[in-house]
């Protein structure tokens, strides 16, 4: 079969995550077939599924943060009545220092200097993708982690291996696609952070390939959702619960149901719609520390706070029915035409550019209408289309997927997350932790950004003097672009004058940068 | 898939973090040759980029030179003369402290060197400048890790120091290494994003406008454009000297130690006594100083060992630089060097002399000159050098006098 090196790039820069390095292959698998390269792995939808051990459930995390709590409490109310003991200072025990003394000493002495000359920002962060690595030895050993850090880290470490070791990555793009569009932010509290990679895994991940509106339906009850959009504070104002503690409605989920899951702005609500919306699902929410209503971090539908009585949304009436109540509205609403040209339409940027063609998107909408909402056709749809191979690659690729698609070259399984996750803040698209509920930007220019392209440099300057001593650049340039690459980014890679400096600008050429 | 890089890494760093794996080679039994009181130690600094040996240790009084270095060529005088080293070469001005070193006889020049590598690429000839072999492809180990193990049972010179982010070919190898580097958060070089904007514009100009902004906005932040920056490179070249030398000083620290610089690549501007390369040389200089007041009384029995993959084209291109070339210079300085002394077999810058008509013809190769040192401060023997350290290396004979 003829071999299109330039469509190989499309099927793993736009569709998926990059061709890894080593012997996978990928770029001459993807070129020999580019559309059933990335097919093939809809094909496989336990592939989106992210089981690894110590994984838990929310419902588990949930007990985990509660108890982790107590623990915060009654150790701070013991150090309350106990006398404060007298610790000294780091510095006071150090001895004089003396030259010539021992290796040991002259380490921890450059370490010494080292880490008082470090801006104080950085002191916060022992992890930046720093080859430095005298700086700990002087440094008072660091708080262990406790369990909400911790199950951060495995949960991203989880997603980062999965994304570094799949074959093309086209799932791992939809999964991080629809994660974005309904995201939470782990920054909201403790709660958010340890649920942020259970939420993905459980409301997420089981339907991408599913259902549009199963996953708008596990999005909406989670309790990572609840707690983000504050929907466990919201109260039928006639509720039982309402009437007792003076409280009411939140309309913040509500409003994000309509606006940025769904229909869209200018998608046909009105305000008393959202307020209707608000109402309709009042008593959504998860149970708390004590697990009154059901085991402690668990959802649970709270029939105390519920609004009683008929709701008119959008036109049509929603008779009282407790949970089926509003579960009957989110069913609507998913089919909704305005829906179904949101989705398409965000989908359509998002892989395709930032002006996505109307013929496109008119025809996933069309695809998401008849199938009610089928996620795997929709996908399908997307790579059976001219256009996605057609459109020249212009979209910058993410911090995210940029990170992920160097690891992937240069054939590296994360065993700690650290690196990644602190560039990822560096870059601004901090692990599941958007700026509001809008999620990250999806644009060129929002990633094309200045301080964003010197930043992106530094890292990947960083990368190379970590890590471009052992490679050779041509045979990782093969890797990544083949004789797709151009002749520009060729000379450029070859007439570098370390290898080191082949590999920053290597993974800093347009062919890395660009989807 | 595999991440051993990874876990070297780590561990390396945990060797030489840790107190208790520090201890496992401090206590390794005394040098063998301690009993004469020398306690040798070697520094190997490779200048990645090729550097330009006619600019940095100027034949002066060739005739052909000025002719072909054309606006980049070094004088005896004007404003910024170079400092005479004997009657024929002059030191570029840049390097003060290289030039007191030699005055003292503790720094050499041998010029008109290479390695056995006569193409042009920087990979391939990095290769082969650290891997000792006579041509490219060899990358399992280095030179300078051979010799380490080849080293007498019971050496003290125990592990090598690699310096920087991560060990260089010339110091891998199953000789055990340390690795140690600055922490300073380092950030792309001015050459390596020069480059990359330059393929931004080709390929891809809004990407060059949005780098270009991000770089300038970057400089204007950090104040005056041309001032010196803690982070710049000069910097950074004297506090990776001074980190080396003080591991090194330590009674206990390793004896050999190999770290590079980048930047040499001179394509365009390079600059005469003042610019591009005359900043670099200026850190290099400062990087020797560092190293000299670093070891204190160890320096006496130190060498330091400058090389570069290759040299410069004899005459400027046509963008006031020099491209790849073959013949250069390699430096020697440290209390232990025979010095004041500029080794070379001059070939002439004669067109017909040229390598290829283009390039200083190499009459020394580099291989005798290390062995010359290696046979002298560790007594490795003829036969280990020509055959395991360097092999297939026996014509290239070990340099003799090069160490007092």
């Amino acid at each position: 079969m003829a071999r299109d090196s330039q469509a190989a790039l499309v099927a793993l820069n736009r569709f998926g995550l990059g061709a890894r390095g080593g012997a996978s292959g990928d770029l001459i698998n993807a070129s020999s077939d580019p559309r059933g390269f990335v097919k093939a792995e809809l094909a496989r939808p336990s592939s989106v599924l992210l089981e690894a051990p110590g994984l838990q459930s929310t419902q588990q995390l949930g007990q985990a943060v509660f108890g982790y709590q107590d623990q915060v409490k009654q150790a701070r109310e013991a150090a309350k009545t106990a006398a404060p003991a007298e610790t000294p200072a780091p510095g006071e025990q150090k001895p004089a220092p003396r030259r010539n003394l021992s290796l040991n000493a002259a380490a921890t002495e450059i370490a010494g200097q080292m880490s008082e000359a470090k801006p104080a920002d950085n002191a916060s962060k022992p992890e930046t993708m720093q080859p430095g690595v005298a700086a700990p030895a002087a440094k008072p050993a660091p708080q262990p982690l406790n369990v909400i850090q911790k199950t951060f880290r495995s949960e991203a470490l989880a997603r980062l291996q999965r994304a570094t070791l799949i074959t093309c990555g086209f799932t791992e793009r939809l999964v991080g696609f629809w994660s974005n569009h309904f995201c939470i932010s782990a920054s909201k509290g403790e709660l958010a952070r340890i649920w942020a990679g259970a939420f993905e895994r459980e409301a997420i991940r089981p339907h991408v390939l599913g259902r549009f509106a199963d996953m708008l339906k596990a999005v909406e009850q989670h309790p990572a959702m609840l707690f983000f959009l504050d929907n466990q504070q919201s109260l039928g104002p006639d509720s039982r619960a309402g009437q007792n503690r003076k409280r009411g409605l939140n309309e913040n989920l509500a409003r994000e149901i309509m606006e940025l899951h769904t229909l869209g702005v200018g998608g046909g609500y009105t305000q008393d719609d959202v307020a209707s919306l608000a109402r309709i699902i009042t008593g959504w929410t998860f149970a708390g520390r004590q697990g009154q209503l059901g085991a402690p971090g668990s959802f649970v539908f709270n029939a105390n706070a519920h609004q009683p009585g008929a709701q008119m949304l959008l036109g049509r009436t929603y008779e009282p029915a407790g949970l089926a109540q509003g579960e009957a509205a989110l069913a609507d609403i998913a089919r909704h035409p305005s829906t179904a040209n949101f989705i398409a339409t965000k989908f359509v940027r998002h892989f395709v550019a930032d002006d996505p063609p109307p013929a496109l998107i008119a025809r996933l909408r069309d695809v998401f209408i008849k199938t009610d909402g089928d996620l795997k056709a929709l996908a399908t749809a997307l790579v059976d289309s001219d256009e996605a191979w057609r459109a020249p690659l212009t979209k910058m690729r993410s911090p995210y997927d940029f990170l992920v698609a160097s690891g992937r070259l240069l054939a590296r399984v994360p065993e700690d997350p650290g690196v990644y996750l602190n560039s990822l803040n560096l870059l601004g698209q901090p692990l599941w932790s958007p700026a509001g509920p809008n999620g990250f930007p999806d644009t060129t220019a929002a990633w094309a950004a200045p301080e964003g392209m010197k930043l992106r440099l530094d890292i990947a300057a960083q990368i190379g003097a970590r890590l471009g001593n052992n490679i050779d650049p041509l045979d990782l340039l093969e890797f990544a672009a083949a004789d797709a690459a151009s002749i520009e980014t060729r000379r450029t890679v070859e007439r570098a004058e370390s290898r080191q400096q082949a590999l920053t600008l290597l993974l800093m050429s347009p062919e890395m940068q660009r989807r | 898939m595999d991440c051993t890089e990874n876990r070297l890494l780590t561990s390396r760093r945990n060797v030489l973090l840790g107190g208790a794996s520090f201890a496992a080679w401090a206590y390794l039994p005394k040098f063998a040759r301690a009993s004469d009181g020398r306690d040798p130690r070697l520094i190997v600094v490779i200048l990645r980029g090729a550097l330009d040996g006619l600019s940095t240790v100027a034949p002066v009084g060739d005739p052909d030179y000025a002719g072909l270095h054309g606006t980049i060529a070094l004088t005896s005088d004007g404003a910024h003369p170079a400092i005479a080293l004997d009657s024929f070469f002059a030191l570029h001005p840049a390097m003060p402290e290289f030039a007191r070193m030699y005055r003292d006889r503790h720094a050499a020049v041998i010029h008109a060197v290479a390695t056995p590598y006569r193409d042009r690429s920087h990979f391939d000839g990095q290769d082969v400048l650290e891997s000792g072999y006579a041509g490219p492809g060899r990358v399992q180990s280095g030179w300078l890790n051979r010799a380490l193990e080849a080293l007498p049972r019971g050496a003290r010179v125990s592990s090598g120091l690699a310096v920087g982010p991560t060990t260089p070919l010339v110091l891998r190898g199953n000789a055990p290494t340390v690795g140690w580097a600055p922490v300073a958060l380092p950030q792309a070089d001015d050459d390596t994003a020069m480059r990359l904007v330059d393929l931004y514009r080709h390929r891809d100009p809004a990407l060059a406008m949005a780098l270009s902004q991000g770089l300038q906005l970057e400089k204007a932040a950090s104040g005056d454009d041309m001032k010196r920056k803690p982070g710049d490179a000069v910097a950074q070249m004297r506090q990776v000297a001074r980190g080396a030398a003080k591991l090194m000083a330590a009674d206990d620290g390793p004896r050999i130690a190999a770290l590079a610089f980048d930047g040499w690549d001179t394509h365009a501007n390079e600059g005469g006594p003042v610019g591009r390369l005359a900043f670099l040389l200026g850190g290099l200089d400062g990087a020797l100083a560092e190293f000299e007041s670093g070891l204190g009384e160890r320096w006496r029995d130190t060498v330091v060992v400058v090389a570069t993959e290759f040299g410069r084209t004899a005459r400027i291109n046509g963008t006031d630089g020099t491209d790849h070339g073959t013949g250069t210079i390699a430096l020697l300085a440290g209390g232990a060097v025979k010095g004041g002394r500029v080794i070379t077999d001059w070939p002439g810058l004669k067109l017909g002399y040229l390598h290829e008509g283009r390039d200083l013809k190499p009459t020394t190769d580099l291989r005798a000159v290390i062995k010359g040192v290696l046979h002298d401060q560790f007594g490795l023997s003829d036969r280990v050098l020509a055959e395991t350290v360097f092999p297939d290396s026996a014509a290239a004979r070990p340099m003799q006098g090069l160490v007092t």
